[in-house]
C-alpha cells in the first residue's frame, strides 16, 4: 500500500458507553501517530442511529470500518492494541 | 441514568403481571408450565448441542406470530437466517410468509475473519433491535447461541455484564424473551456454573434440553428447572422432534378427567368371548391380550378390529411385528378379511417397523397417526416391543400415557403383550406392569397335554363386567377363531384331540343307542306287517270256509229233494205202495 493513500474510517459507537469513549480515544490517538494527515474518521452513534446499525450489521460496538482502500474491514472491540490495528490495515511496516 | 430508568421499570413489571404467560405452541410444554413462558420476562433455555434449542425457540416466534399476534425477532448469532428458513421448511412453518412482518431474522452472527481488540459490548445490536422491534411492534424476541458472542468477550466481568445489559434492555422493553445457550456435554443436566450460572440466577425461567444414550436407546429430555411465581412439572419430560416440530410428552397431569364413562358395549370379533365378557369389552376401555408367542394374540385382536370395520367405525391397527401386507395375509388365514376394510379407507395398518425411535417416537406418531385418522379402536400389536426402545422405566411411563391418552380420547384401545416363555411361565408377570393399568385381561396360555398343545383363554379381570371364570379353548380355523368348552374329566382339563375324542365318543354311543332304537322299531314293524298279512289270509280262509259250508248246505238241500222225488217216482213205479201213501 502506498504510503500516502489516504483512509477512510467509519467507527461505529453506542452514545458516551465507556468502551466507545475508549475506542474514539484510541482511534485518535492511533492516527496522530500513524496517519497523521491520511484518514477520515466518521463515527455514527448507533443510539441516535439504529437504522445505520442495521443497515451495516453492526451489532457489537465499538465497530471500527475501514472503508478504504480496499479491501474493507470490521475491528471490532476498544482498539487498545495499536499493533493489531497496523497489522490489519496492512500498516506494519511503521510498526515500531 | 439510563440504568437506573430501567430497573426502575422492571422492578415495575415484575410487580404486574405475574403469572401472564406467552404460549409457546409446542405441545406439551405448555402444560408443563402452566400456560407457556413467563409473558414480558426472560427465560433461558440451556442444552448441548443438538439438543433442539433452535427448533423450540422458533417454534416460540411462529407460534406467537401466527397465533398470539405477537410478532417476533429471532437474532441468530450461530446460523445465518438464510440457514435457518431453509432447515425448518420441513416443518411447515411458512416461515417465508411470516417473515414479512411478523417474524424479523437479525444475522448477527460473528464473520469468521472478525478481528477482535479490545472489549466490546452489544449495546449495538440492542439499538438497532429496539428500533427494529418498536417498527413491527414485536412481542418476543429470541437471542439463539448467545454463547457464542458471549465467547468473544474477554474476561467474565465483561460477559456478566452483557448479559446484565441484555436481561435489562429485554426487562425495560417487555418483551418476552428466550436465550438459548450451549451447556455441557450430552450428559450434563444442568448447565456450567459460569457465565450461564449467573444467567441462571437471573432469568425468570430455565429450561433445561438434555440428549442422552441410556442402554444404546437415545432420549431426549426436557426440564424446567426454575420458573419464578409459577407452578410447573418440576420432573424430566420427554420429548422429540417430530413432523411439525417440537413435542413435549407430557407427563401425566394429575385430576385430568376422562371424556366419561360409556357404558356401551363393543365386540371383540369372537361371539363367544363377548358373553363370556357379559357382552364385549367396554367403549373406551384398555384391554389386554397377553400370551406366549403364538398363543393367537394378534388374531384375536385382528378379529377385534374387523368387528369395529363392521360397526362403521374407523380402526386404526399398528403393528411391531409385520408388515401392512403380512398382517392382512395372515389374518384372512383364519377368516378375518380386512383387506376390504382397508380399500374403504375405514381401517389403517401401521407397520411401526417403518418408523424409527424410542417409545417416545412411538407413542406420539400413534397418537398422530390416530388423530389424522380419526380412529376410535385402536389395536396396538404388540405393546410389549416399547420396552426394548426404551429403559424400563421410560417403557412404563409411555404405556400409562398410552392408555391415558386413549382414555381421554375415548379410544378403546387393544393391547397385546408378550410374554417370554422362558423368563416367566407364571402369569401375572406382564412386563410392561400395564395389567395393572388394563380394564380387562385376557390371558392366552398353551396347554400341553396328550402331545399337543392346545390354546386356551382365560379372562384374568374384566374390571365392571361380570365374567365367566372358565377356560376356553380357542380354535382357528378358515371360518374364523370360536371359542370351544374344555371337558374337565377327573380334575384334568381336556382340550385338542383329547376334546375332540371326549366329543366324538360321546356322538358315538348316541349314535349306537339310536341305530340300536331304530332296529327295533323296524322289526317292530316287520312283526305288525306279519302279523297283518296273516289277519289277511285267515279272514280270506273264514270266507273262503263260509262260502264252502254254504255250498254244502245247499248241496245237501238239493239232494234230499232229489232223493223225495226219487222215492216218490219209484212208490209211483211201483204202484203198490200208492194207496198207502195215500193213506198217510
Amino acid at each position: 500500500m502506498s504510503r500516502r493513500a489516504r483512509l477512510r474510517f467509519r467507527l461505529f459507537v453506542a452514545g458516551d458507553t465507556q468502551n466507545s469513549a475508549e475506542a474514539i480515544a484510541n482511534l485518535s490517538v492511533f492516527c496522530g501517530e500513524y496517519l497523521p494527515n491520511r484518514h477520515e474518521i466518521e463515527v455514527v452513534d448507533v443510539l441516535r442511529v439504529p437504522a445505520r446499525a442495521m443497515k451495516d450489521s453492526v451489532f457489537m460496538t465499538p465497530t471500527l470500518v475501514k472503508l478504504s482502500p480496499s479491501p474493507v474491514r470490521q475491528i471490532v472491540g476498544t482498539l487498545s492494541d495499536p499493533y493489531i490495528l497496523l497489522q490489519v490495515l496492512g500498516l506494519r511496516a511503521l510498526a515500531p | 441514568m439510563r440504568l437506573k430508568g430501567n430497573r426502575m421499570k422492571s422492578a415495575r413489571s415484575i410487580q404486574a403481571g405475574i403469572a401472564v404467560k406467552a404460549p409457546t405452541g409446542v405441545i406439551g410444554f405448555d402444560e408443563i408450565t402452566g400456560g407457556g413462558l413467563p409473558h414480558g420476562r426472560t427465560t433461558l433455555l440451556g442444552g448441548g448441542p443438538g439438543s433442539g434449542k433452535t427448533i423450540f425457540a422458533l417454534q416460540f416466534l411462529v407460534h406467537g406470530a401466527r397465533h398470539c399476534n405477537e410478532p417476533g425477532i429471532f437474532v441468530a448469532f450461530e446460523e445465518t437466517p438464510k440457514r435457518l428458513v431453509a432447515n425448518f421448511q420441513t416443518f411447515g412453518w411458512k416461515l417465508a410468509a411470516l417473515q414479512k412482518q411478523k417474524l424479523y431474522f437479525l444475522d448477527a452472527h460473528p464473520t469468521p475473519d472478525l478481528i477482535q481488540s479490545g472489549t466490546f459490548d452489544l449495546s449495538g445490536m440492542l439499538a438497532a433491535l429496539g428500533a427494529k422491534a418498536k417498527a413491527m411492534g414485536a412481542r418476543r424476541i429470541v437471542f439463539d447461541a448467545v454463547d457464542i458472542v458471549l465467547a468473544l468477550l474477554p474476561d467474565q466481568a465483561a460477559k456478566r455484564r452483557e448479559i446484565y445489559r441484555l436481561h435489562e434492555w429485554l426487562l425495560a422493553r417487555e418483551l418476552t424473551g428466550l436465550i438459548t445457550a450451549k451447556a455441557g456435554g450430552d450428559q450434563e443436566s444442568s448447565l456450567d456454573p459460569e457465565p450461564f450460572g449467573f444467567m441462571q440466577f437471573m432469568v425468570d425461567c430455565a429450561v433445561i434440553l438434555n440428549h442422552s444414550v441410556v442402554q444404546g436407546v437415545s432420549q431426549r429430555n426436557l426440564r424446567v428447572q426454575k420458573y419464578r411465581g409459577s407452578s410447573f412439572d418440576e420432573h424430566e419430560s420427554p420429548f422429540l422432534i417430530g413432523k411439525s416440530g417440537f413435542e413435549v410428552a407430557g407427563a401425566r397431569t394429575l385430576g385430568h378427567t376422562y371424556t366419561g364413562v360409556i357404558n356401551e358395549r363393543v365386540s371383540s370379533g369372537v361371539e363367544r368371548l363377548d358373553t363370556m365378557l357379559g357382552g364385549g369389552y367396554y367403549r373406551g376401555a384398555s384391554v389386554l391380550i397377553t400370551g406366549f408367542p403364538g398363543t393367537a394374540k394378534t388374531t384375536l385382536s385382528g378379529a377385534f378390529a374387523e368387528a369395529s370395520c363392521r360397526r362403521g367405525e374407523r380402526t386404526m391397527f399398528v403393528s411391531f411385528d409385520s408388515d401392512f401386507a403380512e398382517v392382512v395375509r395372515n389374518l384372512a388365514s383364519v377368516g378375518i378379511v380386512l383387506d376390504r376394510y382397508v380399500k374403504n379407507g375405514r381401517l389403517r395398518i401401521i407397520s411401526v417397523r417403518t418408523i424409527t425411535g424410542n417409545a417416545e417416537t412411538y407413542l406420539l406418531r400413534i397418537k398422530t397417526y390416530a388423530k389424522e385418522h380419526r380412529a376410535c379402536c385402536v389395536v396396538i400389536d404388540p405393546v410389549s416391543t416399547l420396552s426394548s426402545s426404551a429403559s424400563e422405566l421410560t417403557a412404563h411411563s409411555v404405556v400409562e400415557r398410552l392408555i391415558d391418552w386413549s382414555k381421554s380420547e375415548g379410544i378403546t384401545l387393544v393391547c397385546t403383550s408378550l410374554i417370554d416363555e422362558m423368563s416367566s411361565r407364571t402369569i401375572g408377570v406382564s412386563p410392561l406392569q400395564i395389567s395393572t393399568l388394563a380394564d380387562t385381561w385376557i390371558h392366552l396360555n398353551y396347554l400341553a397335554q396328550a402331545g399337543e398343545r392346545n390354546r386356551g383363554l382365560s379372562i384374568i379381570k374384566s374390571r365392571g363386567t361380570a365374567h365367566s371364570n372358565q377356560v376356553r379353548e380357542l380354535i382357528l380355523s378358515d371360518a374364523g377363531v370360536t371359542l370351544a368348552d374344555i371337558y374337565t374329566a377327573g380334575g384334568e382339563v381336556l382340550m385338542g384331540t383329547l376334546r375332540w375324542e371326549k366329543e366324538s365318543a360321546e356322538r358315538a354311543s348316541n349314535e349306537v343307542a339310536e341305530i340300536a332304537g331304530k332296529l327295533k322299531r323296524v322289526s317292530l314293524d316287520a312283526e305288525e306287517a306279519e302279523l297283518q298279512v296273516r289277519v289277511k289270509s285267515l279272514h280270506t280262509e273264514l270266507v273262503a270256509k263260509k262260502v264252502e259250508k254254504e255250498l254244502l248246505a245247499r248241496t245237501t238241500q238239493s239232494r234230499e229233494r232229489e232223493l223225495s222225488r226219487g222215492r216218490t217216482r219209484v212208490r209211483e213205479l211201483r204202484g203198490a205202495d200208492a194207496a198207502m201213501a195215500e193213506r198217510r
